[in-house]
């Protein structure tokens, strides 16, 4: 069952979304509980509107390193805020397509 | 006269050396190619040196006598790249002015990432990615009378994302041989949620797997190799043993272009994924592993850009718009051991599915399944690569457009389940 705020948004095939401008706050707290974050925390927030800024850019979801990077963030700290893969965690949460790394 | 420079012989850099030499006027032309090593390997052969399937002289042969003599060849480092003017620096002091520049310098393993890897470098913890690195872990395995074998991918992306899984088919193989199987265990640590990147492929390789007893623990992301205790622990604290660890480190692309401010965060080199040029610079093309365009990194990979890239850089010199696009085709074998292979064949937008290649329903390959053909497919590849890839030589019936002759586009995921 689709949460109300999940309805109507057009995701691909493994639940990305596919068009960032339907992102809402709402929507990202909602994917963040699917994906086992209950909540989300200021230092979540700083990452994901970190991620939107440089989906904006270059339309595109940035990799690890750069989050870590552009961030100002360890990778442990980011596998602590998004545990198992954050990359493309975040990616899911700040409604960008899955991170190009991954081929 | 003016100058093509090409940094790096490598398989991206020789092909593109040969194919440019029989296109561009010598009258008009100079090329210079550019390598800091004077061997050739073929990297795919590292997979079966830690097996003693190939031998040390079958991977290696000096870079001179695969490119033209009308090609000036320097071996040396590259040290820097001035894009701006046109201007590369070379460690023997040489620098070179050139009017196009094709940077073909792959990307290699760094080990000095993690903390820890290097502690016990080529003791008990391997790379096979190299050739120094696949020569020493055909020297322990030789004395190896069993325990606990760990392969871990550091961080993706990696050169040939199927080599890792062909290494753990190929060490089941071994070991059995060997009568040891039962006394080895195998264990596959990944970054990804699966057996491979592509979601139809990874379901079918997990079979293989379970089938031959290796086990996988996906989503394993590695913090730091403890060789005082003889695990690897990831960022969320997980643990694995070994008795002999192999790693794929993490992968780069060359420093220079960090030092020249032309790569991202790994070094990769920006780049049109279409056109293969750089985003940054209009008279720098990239070929192979160099650049970051979200294709598979592999030999095979850099073949079907070649015919891309010449186009592209022919229709630029003459002042044309480029018209070649590179779809992002792959085509790889994986060996699975036991004289049998599958063979995949994607891009971009086509995630590997079943069928027959090149021919429809004649094959002689089988996609996304295993054969004995595919196996004879995956050892011919050496001598294509010397004699036809390297050469710039088109491969018949392969083209580097990916084509959907022979494959069957129902979603294999129905295909698999049905034939189980
Ligand atoms: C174990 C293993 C198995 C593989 N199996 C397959 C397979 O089955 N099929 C397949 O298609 N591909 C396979 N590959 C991948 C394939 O080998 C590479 O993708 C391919 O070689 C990439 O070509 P390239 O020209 O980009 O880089 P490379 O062939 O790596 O060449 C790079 C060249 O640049 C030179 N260079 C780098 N930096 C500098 C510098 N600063 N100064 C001067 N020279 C420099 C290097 O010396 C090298 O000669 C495998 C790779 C490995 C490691």
């Amino acid at each position: 069952m689709t949460a109300p705020v999940l309805e109507n948004l057009k995701l691909d095939a493994e639940g990305f979304m596919t068009d960032p401008s339907q992102w809402t706050k709402e929507i990202a707290m909602e994917i963040a509980r699917q994906e086992g974050i209950e909540t989300l925390t200021d230092a979540h927030w700083n990452i994901i509107e970190f991620c939107r800024k440089v989906g904006q850019q270059s339309g595109k979801a940035p990799t690890l390193r750069q989050i870590t990077e552009g961030a100002g963030v360890s990778t442990k700290e980011l596998f602590a805020l998004f545990p198992k893969g954050p990359a493309k965690k975040v990616a899911k949460i700040s409604g960008l397509g899955k991170p190009e790394g991954c081929v | 006269m003016k100058t093509l420079l090409i940094l790096g012989a490598g398989t991206g850099g020789t092909m593109a050396a040969n194919r440019m030499a029989a296109r561009l006027d010598p009258r008009e032309w100079r090329i210079v190619v550019v390598d800091k090593d004077q061997n050739h390997y073929y990297q795919p052969g590292f997979l079966f040196l830690p097996f003693g399937v190939y031998r040390p002289s079958d991977v290696v042969k000096p870079k001179r006598k695969l490119l033209p003599s009308r090609v000036e060849v320097i071996f040396s480092d590259v040290e820097w790249i001035e894009p701006e003017k046109n201007k590369v620096s070379l460690a023997n002091g040489a620098s070179i002015q050139y009017d196009y520049l094709i940077v073909a310098t792959g990307c290699d393993i760094a080990p000095e990432e993690t903390p820890g890897m290097t502690d016990r470098w080529h003791e008990n913890v391997f790379d096979f990615y190299t050739f120094e690195g696949a020569c020493k872990l055909f020297a322990f395995f030789e004395k190896f009378q069993g325990g606990r074998v760990v392969l871990n991918v550091a961080e993706m992306p990696i050169k040939c994302p199927v080599a890792p899984l062909e290494f753990m088919f190929l060490a089941d193989w071994y070991f059995t041989q060997r009568g040891i199987r039962n006394k080895v265990e195998l264990t596959y640590a990944t970054p990804l949620p699966g057996a491979f990147t592509k979601p139809t492929c990874s379901i079918m390789l997990a079979k293989v797997l379970e089938r031959k007893n290796i086990h996988i623990i996906p989503e394993f992301n590695l913090m730091e190799v403890d060789n005082d205790k003889q695990v690897i622990r990831s960022y969320d604290e997980i643990e694995v043993p070994y008795d002999v660890f192999v790693t794929i480190p993490v992968n780069k692309g060359a420093e220079v272009m960090k030092r020249s401010g032309m790569g991202d965060s790994l070094n990769y080199i920006p780049t049109d994924k279409h056109t293969l040029q750089s985003e940054k610079f209009p008279n720098v093309f990239v070929i192979g592993d160099a650049g970051n365009v979200p294709a598979s990194k592999a030999g095979s990979v850099a073949h079907f850009m070649l015919d891309i890239l010449e186009a592209n850089l022919l229709s630029h010199i003459q002042g044309e718009p480029m018209r070649a696009r590179f779809d992002g085709h792959a085509n790889c074998f994986i060996e699975t051991g036991f004289d049998q292979a599958v063979l995949i064949d994607f891009n971009y937008e086509v995630e590997p599915l079943p069928g027959t290649f090149p021919l429809p329903g004649l094959g002689p390959f089988t996609l996304l399944g295993e054969s004995r053909i595919n196996h004879w497919g995956k050892l011919a590849f050496k001598w294509i690569y010397w004699n036809m890839l390297l050469r710039g030589i088109e491969i018949p019936l392969v083209h580097s457009h990916m084509s959907m002759r022979g494959k069957q586009s129902i979603p294999a995921k129905s295909v698999l389940s049905s034939a189980d």
